[in-house]
């Protein structure tokens, strides 16, 4: 039995690659809910609108790299996330004056805005195809790894190696300053405080001369911004391929249902679990068992429950876990 | 002059038919005017017209004097009206707290003494202030709308059926609270069901019968009136 070995191999194949993955889920999740909260209708474009604020990133990035502007050992590409983020703010504002304005006046019910979602959703995928191009982009100049598995097995005289990669700490700290921000804006200040009304009793909100235009568009700048956010991160941590996003968005929505969607401390929760989940239901635990257990007792086989291809069916299987035992998610969502 | 007065209101909601037929409804300053009728009469619908919430094809409302007619229920918040709805009526996630300080959105100033007038008008939401409003019974509820509407400093005051599915003794408290905050100078109107107990806190009774004024009069008089007791208040 070697359980230091056992604990460091499942935190390199699991522990930290999950918390970024979730990191990177909780706050897509929380895009997805904003929007629920205040527009009430479920955004299937909130994948690609990410893929467009990783899109402007990289963009932005090539310029600051051709100008030789760096903030080694940073990724330069963080550089480029306040440009990104305005880049995605104006378009989810512009989409928002062409399309979900003209179905809210006429106050159409959600499916029909989903359904209107889904037609932007094509459409910013077409634009991004046609800006960046399908193929597959590098974004991590700088020091990729902030822990070496050499390093960490020189320093500690174990058997197993913990790498962490900067872009795992830079998402984990992305996100959690974001949460902070986020919860501190709706819970403290007066427009944060609207905008919960708003979500609670359009109504009364109102009644209590709040301004929904407003609330709207501080909705759609919040999403904005998340998105961009969730988008470069995880293509900084993965790879930026444009077509990815599109598969992403079934965990996103499935962190957000689990958590309870329109609930934001539903949406990070949830982007934790499904995280959690697609790794640990995809990792191979033949060796972790071979340390924990006695010599004889390894397994043969890999011990894997699902090959790693099978990770989307993770999140369906949660959601559709969800949706019987208990359709409100965890935290009874429905208001911000 | 009176506070407020929706003069011969006709009406209904969108392009249906007419619900209100040439309604007249007003209030004092620092008076409690109180609608009863049968259901359907068009009780709640005559507050609603006053407040702006459906369009009227003849009548006016004025606020001291001054037209609202076309002014959007928003717009009129600001003029110094407070709605209370029937139901839905706070903000159920948010806290005791919370929901006074949206009642007070429009306003810019300090509403640290608005807010502890209403505490201790209620002195139950002081305790309760950190907790959401959902969670709080019936009647507290109750005390939660209303505070919420008194935190625009309304000149006048709407209260929509706010006994309604509360017990007798918290309808009894209620009504106490009602004198008390139209004893500081703000005019109330009331649409109630329980229409004895209601009268009897009125200074003026307006009761409809079909969108019409049938009986109009202090509510001493419609109490004492053998014909209104009978149709209406079950003898």
């Amino acid at each position: 039995m070697d359980v230091l070995n056992a604990i460091v191999l499942f935190g390199n194949f699991v522990g930290v690659p999950a918390i970024a993955y979730g990191s990177q889920l909780a706050l897509g999740a929380l895009g997805v809910t904003l929007v629920y909260g205040i527009l009430r209708f479920s955004n299937f474009a909130h994948g690609e609108i990410m893929s467009f604020g990783a899109m402007v990133a990289i963009l932005v990035m090539w310029v600051l790299q051709a100008a030789g502007i760096g903030i080694s050992p940073l990724p330069t590409v963080l550089l480029a996330l306040p440009a990104a983020i305005v880049g995605t703010i104006a378009l989810v504002l512009i989409v928002d004056r062409l399309v979900f304005r003209y179905y809210r006046v006429k106050r159409s019910p959600p499916v029909i805005l989903l359904i209107a979602s889904t037609g932007v959703m094509f459409v910013v995928n077409g634009l991004i195809r046609f800006i960046i191009g399908p193929t597959d982009q590098r974004v991590d100049d700088g020091t990729r790894f902030i822990m070496k598995v050499r390093a960490f097995k020189e320093a500690t005289g174990l058997n197993e190696g913990l790498a962490i990669k900067t872009s795992q700490v830079i998402s984990l700290t992305a996100a959690v300053a974001c949460v902070v921000l986020l919860f501190w804006f709706l819970n403290k200040t007066k427009t944060g405080k609207s905008m919960r009304a708003y979500s609670d009793n359009e109504d009364l909100a109102l009644l209590s001369g709040v301004n929904p235009d407003r609330v709207v568009t501080f909705a759609w700048i919040l999403a904005g911004t998340l998105a961009a956010l969730a988008g470069t991160l995880y293509g900084l941590d993965k790879v930026y391929k444009p077509f990815t996003y599109l598969q992403l968005l079934l965990p996103i929505f499935a962190s957000a249902i689990v958590g309870g969607i329109g609930s934001p401390v539903g949406a990070i929760v949830g982007g934790f679990v499904i995280a959690f989940s697609e790794v640990m239901v995809t990792y191979a635990y033949k060796k972790f068992l071979g340390y924990i257990l006695v010599a004889d007792w390894a397994p043969v086989g890999l011990a894997q429950f699902l090959g790693t291809d099978y990770k989307f069916a993770v999140s369906f299987m949660i959601l559709v876990v969800v949706l019987l035992v208990r359709p409100t998610g965890i935290f009874a969502g429905k208001t911000l | 002059m009176s506070a407020l007065i929706g003069q011969d209101m006709t009406g209904g909601y969108g392009t249906g038919a007419d619900i209100l037929h040439g309604c007249t409804i007003g209030v004092e300053a620092g008076q409690i005017a109180v609608i009863v009728g049968p259901n359907g009469a068009g009780k709640s619908t005559a507050m609603k017209a006053v407040f702006g919430m459906l369009h009227l094809r003849e009548g006016t409302v004025t606020i001291n004097g001054k037209d609202i007619t076309g002014l959007s229920p928003q717009a009129r918040v600001r003029e110094g009206m407070a709605f209370v709805p029937q139901t839905n009526n706070v903000f159920t996630s948010m806290s005791v707290e919370e929901n006074l300080e949206m009642g007070a959105f429009i306003r810019d100033d300090d509403i640290s003494r608005t807010m502890s007038q209403v505490f201790e008008l209620f002195p139950v939401l002081k305790e309760k202030r950190r907790q959401p409003a959902g969670q709080l019974s019936g009647g507290q509820r109750q005390q939660v709308a209303v505070g919420r509407a008194l935190m625009t400093k309304p000149q006048i005051l709407m209260l929509d059926e706010p006994t309604a599915g509360v017990s007798p003794i918290v309808m009894n408290e209620l009504f106490d609270r009602v004198i008390e905050i139209a004893r500081t100078g703000i005019a109330i109107l009331m649409v109630e069901q329980n229409a004895k107990h209601a009268l009897a806190i009125a200074d003026k009774g307006y009761v409809l019968v079909q969108g019409r004024n049938r009986y109009t009069d202090t509510g001493e008089a419609l109490l004492a009136d053998p014909e209104v007791r009978r149709a209406f208040l079950g003898g």
